[in-house]
């Protein structure tokens, strides 16, 4: 299977472990990525609040360079970038929009390349039975709160499952061996937007997250979003405080806990990478030992 | 009698919500005040005026207060509200719309968010990528903040997540021609 690869900003900077555990995983179940050549910022979190032909036009010219070298599905693994290189797809259905934004990218753009999300590609886009197949590690004994914020299941346009209960990560994690908890923050906002420009409002939010996470009886949380994980690992002793609670909860990529399941090694997955330690957790599960 | 539009009461900012619709695909006619958006909304606690509140507002012609709003900058962007509106009025979106408008008024309330978007596309045009390392430090200088999050830095560091110099695109033009053809569209000098 082929397919393009949108990494975008982060994944070379503080989602860091989502970019190797990404690559590692795709490389052990036989999936190509080509790195879109040359690819720009997909203009998140700014451009759709100053411009929205800018946060269409930025996402644009990946979808254009995709499709020049003929890469017809672009996986993209954070969840910010999915929503705004989909919902440019998506504005790029009509076709005025499609004359005006490739006025201004000064390239051919079709639209013809479809956006997925790497949890899509990794799930969907897979045989069940190959994915049990492969795993050598089972995760069991692992209770893990899917966490799936904002940006992969709102708005509708773009969503890749149901915005109030998605249960495609949880499914995955299931598939793997681990125990999905059932908890009702799984899609309630961390605050990652505001992280930088509101931190005590977003900090609050994050501290919630978390707070009903571990009252779920949640070992740890896994995200499909280095916005989110900024937030709830790096931050999680701020919230700590603010909450008076301790929480101790590891903050996985699902590529990271793929990885393990699929008997990789866990530096090699960037789990040494964490704010909050995450190597013991996975030591621990019964199958390791 | 006939039917009696409660929705919009005042005729003299007919045109600013036209230019909601029109822009933006956001009828705020549609409103009939639920309020489900507000109920559901996790940045709530951080307004001073609700998402309902603040679409009455415009309803009911307080455009210029809407837009000098401190809480239109409090909308975390997650679009629950959105997902949730029996009447699809797209609150996110119509949030969303309300900064764009206020930038161009002259009136957002949040200098930080100001300088935060600033500081984004200005890494984004000259560069092609986002740096999120120089731009938090320039953001936290520029706001006066010059220690916020500096406690992470040393862990950031050793985590090989604080690259010091940005990744650069090799076509640098394309982005400057983005960015200038944008401003063109706009009516604005490139």
């Amino acid at each position: 299977m082929k397919y393009g690869l949108y990494p975008g900003c982060s994944l070379n900077g503080t989602g860091i472990e989502y970019g190797l555990s990404t690559k590692a995983v795709a490389q052990k179940l036989g999936i190509d990525f080509v790195e879109i050549p040359d690819w720009n910022c997909c203009g998140a979190s700014s451009a759709h609040n100053r411009d929205h032909l800018l946060s269409v036009a930025l996402p644009a010219r990946n979808l254009a360079l995709a499709e020049q070298h003929g890469l017809d599905q672009i996986a993209v693994p954070c969840a910010a970038c999915y929503q705004r290189m989909k919902a440019a797809e998506v504005a790029l259905r009509d076709e005025p929009t499609r004359r005006e934004v490739g006025e201004v990218i000064e390239m051919k753009v079709e639209g013809k390349s479809r956006t997925r999300a790497l949890v899509e590609v990794f799930t969907n886009d897979l045989d069940a039975e190959f994915l049990s197949s492969v795993v050598v590690r089972p995760l069991s004994g692992l209770k893990v709160a899917s966490y799936y914020g904002c940006l992969l299941v709102k708005p509708a346009q773009v969503a890749i499952d149901s915005p109030e209960n998605p249960m495609i990560m949880d499914k995955l994690m299931a598939a793997l061996g681990a125990t999905p908890v059932e908890w009702s923050y799984k899609t309630e906002c961390c605050g990652g937007s505001l992280a930088i420009t509101r931190p005590e409002a977003s900090l609050g939010m994050t501290a919630n997250v978390l707070k009903y996470a571990k009252l779920a009886g949640a070992d740890c949380i896994v995200t499909p979003c280095p916005l989110c994980t900024s937030n709830l690992d790096m931050r999680q002793k701020a919230a700590e405080g603010l909450l008076g609670m301790e929480l101790g909860l590891p903050i996985y990529y699902f590529t990271e806990l793929m990885g393990v399941a699929l008997g990789l090694e866990m530096s090699q997955l960037g789990l040494t990478k964490h704010f909050v330690e995450a190597t013991s957790l996975l030591k621990n599960t019964p199958a390791a030992q | 009698m006939g039917p009696i539009q409660l929705s919009m009461t005042v005729a003299s900012s007919q045109d600013f919500r036209d230019r909601l619709k029109q822009e933006y695909g956001v009828d705020v006619s549609l409103c009939y005040q639920c309020g489900k958006c507000s109920a559901g909304c996790p940045a709530a606690f951080a307004m001073e005026h609700t998402v309902r509140q603040i679409l009455r507002m415009v309803q009911s012609g307080l455009v210029q207060e809407s837009l000098s709003s401190y809480s239109i900058w409090a909308c975390a962007g997650c679009e629950t509200c959105s997902t949730r509106c029996p009447r699809q009025v797209e609150p996110a979106k119509f949030m969303e719309a309300l900064r764009i408008e206020a930038k161009k008024a002259g009136l957002v309330a949040d200098k930080n968010a100001d300088l935060f978007n600033d500081l984004f596309l200005s890494s984004v045009k000259d560069t092609g990528r986002l740096h999120e390392v120089g731009m938090i430090a320039r953001f936290n200088i520029l706001s006066g903040q010059l220690f916020k999050d500096a406690e992470h830095a040393p862990g950031l560091f050793t985590q090989g997540k604080l690259s010091i110099l940005p990744h650069k695109i090799k076509n640098t033009e394309a982005m400057a021609k983005i960015f200038a053809n944008v401003q063109k569209k706009r009516g604005g000098k490139s």
